[in-house]
């Protein structure tokens, strides 16, 4: 499947939160710490023997593998991870008339850029300069989204542990590592199958091969950029979707997928209180306006009653006053009468 | 829990005795909520859900947190229409909507406390080593803002009951500052629980994996928190029908109002889906099993109670608004189950499957159960349903 997703503003927002890896609003890029370690597991070497997976179990000091005992059935499912097995090999091929049957060894692939480091909001993991992505159960919330977030399906947990549950998974031997001895698996290993290394030199090692034996490999480093890359890295002589492996992935590294919306989140802290206020004040003002308005109207159909009361009262007083003046006239003129008709009789 | 008649405001009916049918079966309910969570916290998750290394995240992060928080909307939805945008007709079901969303953060947390493994280490992330790369810090943070800002927004019913004028005045003065900062914090973590998913491009379907999840996310939280509010209310009305002080017709309208406002958001919620198929260019996977699936979810729980809702409004039909709201509902659940364990691990590689648990089950029907029930004892008490009458008009 191919995956090639652009975040959410651009992944400059979001690559600038990851993990300490790339730097803000600078051009720069961080290819990691010098001299890091990784481990190079070469499918075409592994027999399936599981001696990694016992060995792995007693450094660790999880429950005994007896590879013996389990014999060749275990191959039958397509086994994962668990919280009592940081590893697994799993039979993806069946033997064919020109080549043996191909395994595989799952575990933590230790990111370059672990998702798993930047969607733990208590930050339990670590990528450490040396190469080891490692994790402090002493912060550990159990929320389990590192768990969700792993696109190899590495990270278990211990459901079963009511109080101190962990996040268990391949710690890439760190102890062992500073002190200078091999990680257990690879120490393990009788065929060769795993090489541990500067991630560097097992890269030039891995082109080697390829370049030697055309014909076993595929031309294809799985782990040298999926995702940004990792510590573990797999040279195969099949298709890595034959493989239980994702094929054509971005080399975008995920943290910078997973934050990019983020850059968002400043914004809209920024931009609402003032967009919100500037909303209120609209609508308080066009609450204000419609009073305005009301009562401009009110006054002025208020000032028009009184003006025509007014005039109404001016005419009727006016019409009085003529009443008055005709009435007082007809007085006159009846005394006028009255008195010549008097002096006359 | 017995219903007690109130000292002010309308009077409530009194009914006596504990042993109601309602108080019986809700007993049950949270008392073997109670034992399950027991079990929990004696012989661990593994005892009590189905979860697996493959299926981290089960029914009560998929229910009790992605689709609590959404159902929860209503609350800053409403306040941000009456107290911002000046819808004053909304003001009789702000106090409801707001107590909903209060109990439902409350809901939210008590699912995340049950889920973590270790959750007495939730104060970690501010207070001993913070990871703020992580969407979840931000979710994190908000949600435990917000459900400051919801509980102080409650307060005021609670200082009226109390006849607490001085402290009732202070916190209604506070009403604008709390929606603005209600706003901003909804806007971040209900779209940031969107972005929880972003970091899974290979594990969640392409059909619901968009770079857009947030924007999906917040948008479809805006219509199933108008739903919520009609759902609420349908119940909430007959129970309180004797506290209610508006018509029967007066609530109607503002049930048609939010309808309206819920058909319209779930026509962008489409549109944006639509958009998100046309950007990736996913049309080809609509012919899948999935697509099939895809479908059955974006038409029959998004388009179909968009146009219900649309229907109900224009032909003034309440039975279709409230169908349509339930439909809404239901749909913001079926999406956030889909996205947290249905359509996650589509080309899942190992043999592990996640179906959960009866006991996953009960203890989420015991978290709702106890929301109703503590809806109804505050509401029974304090001025939820109703205005205060020394208060009324009054923010």
């Amino acid at each position: 499947m191919t995956t090639t997703r652009r975040g959410f503003v651009g992944g400059a927002i979001g690559a600038a939160l990851s993990v300490g890896t790339a730097e803000a609003g600078t051009t720069k890029h961080f290819e990691g710490h010098p001299g890091r370690y990784g481990l190079l597991h070469d499918t075409t070497l592994c027999v399936g023997c599981r001696s990694c997976e016992a060995a792995c179990a007693e450094v660790n000091e999880l429950p005994p593998v007896d590879v013996q005992l389990e014999g060749s059935q275990v191959f039958d499912t397509t086994r994962r991870t668990t919280e009592t097995s940081l590893t697994v090999v799993n039979r993806y091929l069946e033997a064919s008339d020109d080549r043996p049957p191909v395994y595989r060894k799952l575990q933590c692939m230790h990111c370059n850029e672990p998702c798993c480091a930047t969607v733990c909001l208590v930050h339990a993991f670590e990528k450490t300069p040396e190469g080891p992505v490692v994790y402090h159960p002493e912060l550990c919330m159990g929320c389990r989204y590192c768990v969700m977030a792993c696109p190899y399906y590495a990270l278990a947990y211990e459901y079963d542990d009511p109080l101190t549950p962990k996040v268990m998974r391949c710690t890439m031997c760190y102890d062992r590592i500073k002190e200078g001895k091999l990680p257990g698996c690879a120490e393990a290993c009788p065929m060769g199958a795993i090489t541990f290394g500067e991630r560097d030199e097992l890269i030039q090692v891995a082109r080697e091969r390829i370049r030697k034996h055309p014909d076993r490999y595929i031309n294809h480093i799985f782990g040298e950029h999926e995702f940004g890359g990792t510590s573990w890295m797999v040279i195969a002589g099949e298709s890595f979707g034959d493989l239980g492996l994702d094929e054509g992935m971005t080399t975008e590294p995920l943290p910078a997928i997973a934050t990019s919306y983020l850059g968002v989140v400043p914004l809209v802290v920024t931009i609402y209180p003032g967009l919100l206020m500037g909303m209120y004040a609209f609508s308080q003002r066009q609450k204000q306006v419609a009073k305005d308005e009301r009562e401009e109207a009110v006054a002025k159909a208020v000032a028009q009653t009184e003006e025509d009361a007014r005039k109404k009262l001016t005419a009727a007083a006016e019409r009085a006053k003529k009443d008055k003046e005709r009435a007082v006239d007809a007085a006159v003129k009846k005394a006028l009468t009255e008195a010549r008709e008097g002096g006359e009789a | 829990m017995t219903d007690v008649t109130v000292d002010a405001g309308p009077p409530t009916v009194t009914k006596t005795g504990l042993m109601t049918p309602f108080n019986i079966i809700s007993g049950i309910i949270l008392i073997g909520g109670a034992i399950i969570l027991g079990i929990r916290f004696t012989q661990g998750l593994a005892a009590t859900t189905n979860l697996n290394n493959t299926y981290p995240w089960g029914l009560w992060i998929g229910f009790d947190v992605m689709s609590g928080v959404a159902l929860a909307a209503g609350g800053f939805v409403t306040s941000s229409a009456v107290y911002l945008f000046g819808m004053k007709e909304y003001k009789p079901v702000v106090r409801a909507a707001l107590l909903t969303g209060f109990l439902g953060y409350l809901l939210v947390v008590l699912g995340l406390l049950a889920d973590l493994g270790r959750p007495w280490r939730l104060p970690y992330p501010f207070i001993r080593s913070a990871g703020p790369t992580s969407p979840l810090f931000e979710v994190s943070l908000c949600v435990a803002l917000y459900l400051t800002v919801l509980f102080i927004e409650t307060t005021p019913a609670v200082f009226e009951w109390l006849g607490l004028k001085r402290f009732r005045k202070f916190v209604g003065s506070l009403t604008i500052a709390l929606t603005v900062f209600g706003l901003i914090l909804s806007t971040m973590h209900q779209s940031t629980l969107g972005a929880m998913f972003m970091v899974a491009p290979t594990r969640l379907h392409p059909l619901w994996y968009s770079p857009h999840i947030p924007v999906h996310f917040f948008v479809s939280a805006v219509a199933a928190g108008l739903a919520m509010v009609i759902v609420e209310g349908m119940f909430s009305h007959r129970a309180f029908h004797h506290q209610v002080e508006i018509t029967e017709d007066q609530f109607h309208r503002i049930n048609f109002g939010l309808a309206k406002a819920a058909s319209v958001t779930l026509a962008v919620y489409f549109s944006i889906k639509v958009v998100a198929l046309a950007l990736e260019d996913e049309w080809h996977l609509l012919a899948s099993g999935w697509g099939a699936y895809y479908l059955f979810e974006v038409l029959g729980f998004v388009l179909l109670p968009c146009l219900l809702f649309a229907a109900g409004y224009r032909e003034r039909r309440i039975g279709w608004v409230r169908t349509a709201a339930v439909v809404t509902v239901a749909g913001i659940m079926l999406n956030r189950f889909n996205i947290t364990f249905i359509a996650f691990n589509w080309n899942n590689p190992t043999t592990e499957s996640y179906v959960p648990s009866w006991m996953e089950i009960w203890v989420t029907v015991a978290f709702i159960t106890f929301a109703v029930v503590a809806f109804r004892w505050i509401a029974n008490r304090i001025p939820i349903m109703y205005e205060h009458p020394d208060w009324k008009g009054v923010h």
